[in-house]
Formats: C-alpha cells, sequence, structure tokens
C-alpha cells in the first residue's frame, strides 16, 4: 500500500497558482526524487504535503489518513517529517537545543535520540554547543537532517539537501541519505543534482510548469534521453 | 582626495601586515610560537566579538572615561535604578518583537495597568481584609505590596494572553503586516489607558508610604533603600528570565521561534502556545515594570506607561530588535543618560535624552549596537 498519496494537487500563493495537479506516490522503505525545472512547483509541491502551503483542490493521505487539510504542527505528529531546502535550524540555538527542539513533541526528553544522531552524524557530537548559526553549510545540513530525525518518521521530505554544498560534502549527504534508508525509512527528494539523486532513487518524476511530466525507475529515468537531454545537461 | 588616495593604500597595507603577522617565523623557536599563540588569539577574537560588541565597549569607555569627573555619581547610581526598571519592561517588549514580529506600542500601558492592579490589590483588596501597612522594614511601601506584585503580574499575563487571542490572533490568521499589527496595538494603548482613567481616575494617586531615610554613602550618594528594592528585583527577574530562555523547553521554543516560526511549526512546537508564553512572560514583566515605576516615582498617572514608550523603545533598538541581553545593557545605557543629563538640564526633557540617543542610533547603526548582520 502507497504510503504517501498525493492526488491532483492544486496550490500556489495569493493569486499565483503554481501547482496544476499534481499526483505522486511514495510507497513504503522507498526513495523517491522530483526534478525539473527552476520553478516547476518542486518545493511549493513539498510545502503544501507538509501543511504550509493551502492545499486548494486534491488530496493528501499519509498512512491512509487524509492529511490535506492538518497545519504543519499536526502533519508532523503522523510521523512525516520535512527539512526546507534552505533557513533549515534555528541559527541562535545550539547544536543540542536545535535537537531538542526536534524532539518537542517526543514523549521523552529525547536523550537517548540525540545521543543516537550524535553517533550517526559524529562531526555534531564534536561541538554540542556550538550555535548552528556559526556551522558549515555541510555540518548545517547534517544537523538539519539529524533534527527531522529526532522524531523517528516513517518519511522525511527533503527540499534539496545538497544546494549550496561541494561536491564532496555533497557525497557525504548523499551517503547520509542512503543509510538513513536502510534503517527503513521512506524519503522523497527534490533535487538539482538529478544525477546523483536519481542514481540512489527507487523511483523519480518529473515535473514541469506545476504538472507531472514523467514518471519511472530512477535508472529508467537516467537513461531517458528526454530526461538527459532536458535536465541532466546532455 | 590626496588623503582618501593615501588611506586606500595604507589600509591594504596595514591587512597584508597582519595576515602575514607570525608566518616566516621559523618553527619551534620560542619567539616564533609565541607570536603564532598571539596571532591565533587575535583571529579567535575576531571570529568571535562581532564588531557591536567592539563598539559597545567603546562607547561605554568613553561614556565611563569622559564623564565621569563632571558628573554626581548619584545621578548614575539613579540612572542604574531608572534603567533597571527600563530593562524589566524592555525585555518583554523585545521577546514580543521577536516572537510576533511587530512593535507593541500598547506596552507602556500594559505597564501602567500592573501599577494600578498594584495600586487596586494594596489600597480596596487586602485593606478590605484588614492587611495593611506602609514602611515596611527600610522601605517606604508596605509589604502588601509584596504581595500585590505578583497578583498585578498575573492579571496583566493574563490580560496580554486575551488580547492577544481576541485581537492579535485573529489579525496573524488574516497574515497582515506588521505595521496593521502596530496600529492595532497603538488602538489598544488607547483603550487600555482609558479604561484606566474610567476605573481610577486621571488623577494622580500614591500607593500607601511612609516617609524613609535614604542610605548616604561616600562620594555624595545618596540611595533611598526602595532602589535597592527595585534593582535586586530587576536583577531576579532578568537572572529569571536568562534562566527560563536558556534552560527550560518553553525557553528554548521561545527562541526557536523567534529565528523562524515556520521551521519552528514542521518542527512540532505548537507555535500559538510558544506565542502566549510570550505574551504572559511580556505582559508579567511589563506589570512589575509599571509597579516599581510607580514605586521609584512615588505616584501613579494614566499616562505613566504611556510616556515611559520612549526609554522602552530606545533600549529596544539600542541592544538590537528582538535581542533580550541587548535589551539589559541598551536599559541601563538609556536610564543612566537620562538620570545624569538631569545634571544640566531639566529633568522634564529626560525623555527627550532617550528620544535624541535613540534617533542618532537609528541613523547610524539601525541594527543596535548588539545586533546581528542578518
Amino acid at each position: 500500500m502507497a504510503l504517501l498519496e498525493a492526488r491532483d494537487i492544486v496550490a500556489g500563493y495569493g493569486e499565483t497558482q503554481i501547482l496544476h495537479g499534481v499526483s505522486l506516490v511514495v510507497n513504503e522503505g522507498e526513495i523517491v526524487t522530483i526534478i525539473g525545472p527552476n520553478g516547476c512547483g518542486k518545493s511549493t509541491f513539498m510545502k503544501s504535503v507538509v501543511g504550509l502551503v493551502q492545499v486548494r483542490t486534491g488530496s493528501v493521505t499519509f498512512r491512509g489518513a487524509d492529511i490535506t487539510a492538518y497545519p504543519p504542527e499536526r502533519v508532523v505528529r503522523t510521523g512525516l517529517c520535512y527539512v526546507p531546502q534552505s533557513a533549515n535550524v534555528f541559527p541562535s540555538l545550539s547544536i543540542r537545543e536545535n535537537l531538542e527542539m526536534g524532539a518537542f513533541i517526543r514523549g521523552d526528553d529525547g536523550r537517548a535520540r540525540i545521543d543516537e544522531m550524535f553517533g550517526l552524524f559524529p562531526d555534531l557530537a564534536r561541538r554540542p554547543t556550538a550555535r548552528a548559526g556559526s556551522l558549515s553549510g555541510g555540518q548545517r545540513q547534517m544537523l538539519a537532517l539529524a533534527r527531522a530525525l529526532m522524531l523517528d518518521p516513517v518519511l522525511l521530505l527533503l527540499d534539496e539537501p545538497s544546494a549550496g554544498l561541494s561536491p564532496a560534502i555533497m557525497g557525504l549527504v548523499f551517503e547520509r541519505i542512503r543509510d538513513i534508508n536502510a534503517t527503513g525509512v521512506a524519503l522523497l527528494l527534490v533535487e538539482q543534482q538529478a544525477r546523483e539523486a536519481l542514481r540512489l532513487s527507487d523511483r523519480g518524476y518529473v515535473l514541469s510548469g506545476g504538472e507531472n511530466r514523467l514518471e519511472d525507475r530512477g535508472p529508467a529515468l537516467l537513461d531517458n534521453p528526454e530526461v538527459a537531454r532536458l535536465y541532466l545537461g546532455g | 582626495m590626496a588623503a582618501r588616495e593615501v588611506t586606500q593604500g595604507w589600509i591594504p597595507a596595514f591587512a597584508g601586515m597582519t595576515r602575514g603577522f607570525g608566518k616566516g617565523l621559523p618553527k619551534g623557536e620560542g619567539v616564533g610560537r609565541g607570536l603564532r599563540a598571539l596571532r591565533a588569539a587575535v583571529q579567535r577574537l575576531r571570529a568571535t566579538w562581532s564588531p557591536g560588541y567592539a563598539v559597545a565597549a567603546a562607547v561605554a569607555a568613553l561614556f565611563v572615561l569622559g564623564f565621569l569627573p563632571f558628573v554626581k555619581m548619584g545621578l548614575v547610581v539613579n540612572g542604574f535604578v531608572l534603567g533597571a526598571i527600563i530593562a524589566t519592561g524592555a525585555i518583554g517588549l523585545t521577546l514580543i518583537y521577536g516572537n510576533l514580529n511587530f512593535a507593541n506600542i500598547a506596552h507602556g500601558d500594559y505597564m501602567a495597568m500592573g501599577a494600578y492592579v498594584a495600586f487596586f490589590v494594596v489600597t480596596d483588596l487586602l485593606a478590605a481584609v484588614g492587611i495593611q501597612g506602609q514602611g515596611f522594614g527600610p522601605f517606604t511601601f508596605g509589604y502588601p505590596l509584596l504581595i500585590a506584585l505578583p497578583l498585578a503580574a498575573a492579571a496583566v499575563a493574563l490580560g496580554a494572553v486575551v488580547l492577544d487571542v481576541v485581537v492579535y490572533r485573529r489579525l496573524r490568521n488574516r497574515q497582515v503586516n506588521a505595521v496593521v499589527m502596530a496600529m492595532a496595538s497603538l488602538g489598544l494603548a488607547i483603550a487600555v489607558r482609558g479604561l484606566i482613567q474610567i476605573i481610577w481616575t486621571g488623577e494622580k494617586l500614591q500607593l500607601p508610604r511612609e516617609s524613609r531615610q535614604v542610605y548616604h554613602l561616600p562620594m555624595d550618594i545618596r540611595i533611598p533603600p526602595d532602589s535597592i528594592f527595585i534593582a535586586g528585583l530587576a536583577v531576579v527577574l532578568v537572572v529569571g528570565v536568562y534562566v527560563l530562555l536558556t534552560r527550560t523547553k518553553i525557553g528554548k521554543a521561545m527562541r526557536a521561534t523567534a529565528d523562524n516560526p515556520d521551521l519552528a511549526r514542521v518542527t512540532g512546537i505548537p507555535t500559538e502556545r510558544v506565542i502566549w508564553a510570550t505574551w504572559a512572560i511580556g505582559g508579567g514583566l511589563a506589570a512589575i515594570a509599571g509597579v516599581l515605576l510607580a514605586v521609584f516615582q512615588a505616584q501613579l498617572l494614566p499616562s505613566m506607561g504611556w510616556e515611559f514608550l520612549i526609554p522602552l523603545f530606545a533600549a529596544v533598538i539600542l541592544g538590537g530588535i528582538g535581542n533580550p541581553y541587548g535589551a539589559l545593557v541598551g536599559a541601563l545605557v538609556i536610564g543612566v543618560s537620562m538620570e545624569v543629563s538631569t545634571q544640566w538640564i531639566t529633568p522634564s526633557y529626560k525623555h527627550a535624552v532617550a528620544f535624541i540617543i535613540m534617533i542618532v542610533l537609528l541613523l547610524a547603526r539601525p541594527r543596535g549596537l548588539l545586533g546581528r548582520s542578518n
């Protein structure tokens, strides 16, 4: 059964409509990537799933429940966590405090989970009292991932996790994404680095102009000549 | 013209000198190691000290060294007491700004309301059940005021939350901009002051008080015992706010929400509850500041809070809007400036001093002395 199912999502900001009916499915344990040109509505789609952008028509179903009208603070309680593209940590809080905030709605104090996160991201364990605003881009991205993992999500939504990172750090982030997936967490990614993202994805979607364009298995999309010409640079 | 060329030529040269400082020295030699350590220390200082601290330190040093010989120390001490009252109000104001992103113009009138609620508790409520008194220990006021303080804080805290639900939350849900929010708070400011005038009239009122000896200290410093109470309570409250913001879950959530409300929501932080907590703390602090101001000025007037808005905002802006620690520093600077100015100008103009500092600062360094660059 599908874990997340978005059907004919129409959404936008104020007068402007950005999504004109986007449908997408993520199954349990899958990595799914959305690619597409700038401004095609990838980020808006993510935001409408988590409730930051209001869905005008269409529906979002997660683990069998209709979460279309849920506000973000309620969506996160269903086991769906989201990492925005930029501004994805609390800059004036320390690394540890960021993780504590990630655990805000956990039943326990989250201390054991924080230690697990420090094990998964040893870079963060080195200076737990450092202000998040003082971290490098890569460390910040790791902290954002760790913060979202604090709630043991079933599905993790990552909006351009590689944005603004050097190729080496980018590789590390993709490696972590693979590790996270290996623990059974499903992932939905939006990526500019389409080639790397599709390589580790089970399936991929191509959006264009706020509509579905193509849908296929990750490697198949990589081999698709149209995708290659349009989005992979030749 | 020529002068400019010279400076342009000099500054990069100087920068180059400091960059190379200690670099070419042989490894392992005592002098070289020492210089390298010095260079590392300078770099660490540069990295951790924002220019704000340097400016703040320079201003403070100038202040102390330049004016000290000409200033009556008594005024400086008085200024710190006034600064403590400003800080108690300004910390709440800056927290509200940080979390809700608008200037709460009603904050001064929340202060006045706090003072009047305390007055009501002392002269009506407690007096009716036979609890009365003035001249508690060395202080002019009676111990009933100590009971009235937390009650006034609780009442104004509750009132601030109710007004958020009735007014501000509705506007928030319509996603109006900060100007509309500030105008709504201006309306509430007038309404709260009107309510005070309806209930307690516009006349000058006084808390029950008894004259007390002031303490005489060297250097011709005279401190009324009340001032020690005011400063002491302000210190306790500031420490309390610090502990709240850094040690408690709700305090950390307040800082997180101030950083990025959308991220707070997708993290699962109940931002509406955080906003209520911010109002309750800001309102409670305002009420206590109002009571302390009533003790300091030895009178209550419906306009006492409204007139106090300028020092409050001056302190908030001086410290960098949204930064509670900055507001504390700003409040002390403003308080001392206002009091010390009365040595040369009429005391009724001392609010103008706060206003002038605020304007100069807005022109020269709009993000405040301790404000961060983004």
